[in-house]
């Protein structure tokens, strides 16, 4: 069997014993092919234009492509005279540019007309051919026909806009849900300086920081501040209901120590199989100091970093309540408690981890810790509430990406008798 | 915010010369000069910029209330008059932003030595009420939008450039790349829409300063009657039609360009 000028058999039968002689009689017989028909039947359509675009050689390939004859084109079109015209503005103002700057320009979807008016989708790339003294002579073009990449890149397209639009919606969802999971306004408490702020870490998840200060019983507030594990919907219900957990345990006995042991009852029952959900929190109950003025305040603390007290004379500490541990893991989970007396000039700022955790460069490795933030607090003693957490808001802004987690930050403060500073 | 950083401002030349400000137009950056550039430094002091969402200038300053119209284009320039505070310029437009010019002279003549408006359009648009002929129809942008974005997929990866002849200096190479391929596909759909859907016909006879209409020989965008149009509406203009072809003469013919405006700035300057 004689081999053929191609096909798979040939080429197995080659394999199967043919001489070399025969191969290379093969081989001659295809470099026959000229390089002229090369370029005329090449599978790319090849063009040549002058600089200013005006089309100066084409192969057979484009020519028949489009439907032209030779003549309808060369010395009398221009490149772009075979685009849309909207391709035409698009060459005009982009692929001309970078072609005349960059001297080549590649993979550039287009769309070529042709003579009976179909459009015929390509991809371009352009060459600009310089003289030896690098003068620019001719633009050299190949033209890939892409019907069927086009068809595939509009559906990506069109994926990557819903895509868009579905992010923006989840932002929107994630944005609104976290306003539902923060109180709209904290409770007024006559002779307090209260101030509260939360930094969204991303906008792709909810956090699950929360907050609050409410009245109870006459005379008597409740606050709380906590952070539950993890992120997304999972944490966001799970915010939710130590959110009104609190608030309702408080109303049946609003003693600290016992409001965080209900939630912490609630929140074993509720995740007790292999999906434990747990939070740190700190609750306190506020009553005025009729003796003392000021406020008196117990805190509890479940696993939580400690308040930040400062001071009217400018000295703060850290208010430690040591001991206290995660609320939802244990059955009996061992609450702290610590008394304190807010006196008139005095600030106490509850804040959660986000702060400390905090990197202190984008992609380092440092973060914010418990030193810098005390260092910073006593910079700033003694402080108002709404000045403590626009500090800490500028602090936070100076983290960058580097706040990773979300963080909640509250202020309470008791302005001085007759000071101005009384809200 | 910095005013020179946002429109990641240049200034070269000659210190205490007649001020040239160069405005690129849609599409590219103020690369689009530097070509005529180095013929216009020994004379000039030649202030380059890129607007507000091309190349290197801030995209956190964009917007699209201000970028949606010509008018924040405008006030931009005359911020940059302002905040260089060179005394009047020499402001060359490039085709859209030469109605960027037309638009901050008419606020502000006294920031202005002369206009030269480069390949310029007053409305590209086809007007058959009034005959006037822009060259193109509302269909034909929405066309280009979907070239634009057509090339949004490819626009990074496939635009990297042969390195400029400087494969030492893979830097150049790197900096041309990135300085290309900044444009946001949406900051880039509205600049389009301004571009080409503005119409500023009516601002034309509010020009006061000296104007130079430089129009190229055979250009895909802006017809000749266009310059002809621009030309009687702006009192007192010059009208000259450049050699070169296409629509970016300070690329196609780069001498002839700076010639003209270095001819025209000396006599404004």
């Amino acid at each position: 069997m004689t081999c053929g000028t191609g096909g798979e058999e040939g080429g197995r039968e080659r394999d199967n014993g043919s001489g070399p002689g025969e191969e290379e009689a093969l081989f001659s017989a295809l470099l026959e092919d000229s390089t002229e028909d090369l370029y005329e039947h090449a599978p790319c359509g090849f063009l040549s234009t002058l600089l200013d675009g005006r089309i100066a050689k084409a192969n057979a390939t484009l020519l028949d492509w489009l439907g032209y004859r030779r003549s309808d084109l060369v010395g009398r079109r221009h490149f772009s005279d075979l685009l849309t015209v909207g391709g035409r503005l698009y060459y005009e103002t982009h692929f001309g540019p970078l072609l005349r700057m960059q001297g080549e320009v590649s993979g550039v979807a287009l769309e070529l007309k042709a003579a009976d008016g179909s459009r015929l989708p390509v991809m371009v790339t352009s060459k600009v051919k310089t003289g030896i003294d690098g003068q620019p002579l001719l633009i050299r073009t190949t033209v890939f026909e892409a019907r069927d990449r086009r068809a595939y890149e509009t559906e990506l397209l069109r994926a990557r806009r819903e895509a868009d639009q579905e992010r923006d919606r989840l932002k929107l969802l994630n944005a609104t849900l976290q306003t539902t999971l923060l109180p709209p306004a904290l409770a007024n408490v006559p002779g307090l300086d209260v101030s509260a702020y939360y930094h969204i870490a991303s906008a792709d998840e909810v956090g699950g920081d929360f907050y609050d200060l409410f009245p109870l019983a006459t005379g008597t507030w409740g606050l709380f501040l906590g952070d539950v594990c993890g992120k997304g919907a999972t944490a966001a219900a799970v915010t939710s209901l130590a959110r009104y957990t609190l608030r309702a345990a408080a109303v049946y006995d609003p003693d600290p120590a016992a409001v965080l042991a209900n939630l912490n009852t609630v929140l074993n029952h509720e995740y007790n199989g292999d999906d434990p959900r747990f939070c740190t929190v700190v609750f306190g109950l506020l009553t005025p100091d009729a003796d003392r003025g000021g406020f008196h305040i117990v805190l509890a603390s479940g696993g939580h970093p400690p308040a930040l007290m400062m001071r009217a004379d400018g000295t703060a500490d850290f208010l430690p309540t040591p001991g206290g541990q995660l609320i939802g893991v244990l059955p009996d989970a061992h609450i702290a408690t610590a008394t304190v007396h807010l006196a008139p000039g005095d600030t106490l700022l509850l804040y959660t981890d986000g702060l400390t955790e905090a990197r202190t460069a984008a992609g380092g490795e440092d973060r914010y810790g418990d030193d810098a933030l005390l260092a910073f607090i006593r910079d700033l003693a003694p402080s108002t509430a709404s000045d403590t957490i626009g500090a800490v808001r500028v602090l936070l802004g100076t983290f960058g990406t580097g706040v990773d987690d979300d963080t909640a930050v509250l202020a309470v403060h008791v302005p001085r008798a007759g000071s101005e500073e009384r809200h | 915010m910095d005013v020179r950083s946002r429109n990641h401002v240049t200034v070269t030349g000659r210190v205490g010369g007649p001020v040239v400000m160069l405005a690129h137009g849609f599409g590219c950056d103020q690369n689009m000069w530097r070509l005529v550039v180095p013929a216009l430094e020994r004379d000039f002091t030649v202030v380059l910029f890129d607007h507000v969402g091309s190349g290197n200038s801030e995209l956190s300053a964009w917007s699209p209330e201000r970028y949606s119209s010509m008018d924040g284009y405008a006030e931009d320039v005359l911020e940059l008059c302002r905040e260089l505070a060179l005394g009047p310029v020499t402001f060359v437009g490039h085709s859209v932003s030469a109605m960027m010019g037309v638009l901050a002279a008419a606020r502000e003549p006294e920031a202005f030595a002369g206009l030269v408006l480069l390949a310029p359009s007053a409305c590209f648009i086809d007007d058959p009420d009034t005959g006037y002929r822009g060259g193109f129809s509302a269909a034909d942008i929405d066309e280009l939008l979907e070239s634009l974005d057509a090339n949004y997929l490819g626009w990074s990866g496939a635009m990297a450039p042969v390195i400029m002849g400087n494969p030492e200096r893979p830097e150049l190479g790197e900096e041309l790349t990135n300085s290309f391929c900044r444009t946001d596909p949406g900051i880039a759909r509205v600049f389009a829409r301004v571009t080409f859907l503005s119409d500023n016909r009516r601002d034309l006879s509010q020009v006061r300063v000296p104007t130079l209409v430089a129009q190229c020989s055979s250009d895909a965008i802006a017809p000749p009657e266009v310059g002809e149009f621009i030309h009687a509406q702006i009192p007192g203009s010059r009208l000259t039609t450049l050699n070169a072809t296409g629509h970016c003469p300070q690329l196609a013919a780069p001498e002839e360009t700076a010639a003209a405006i270095a001819a025209f700035a000396r006599a404004a300057g």
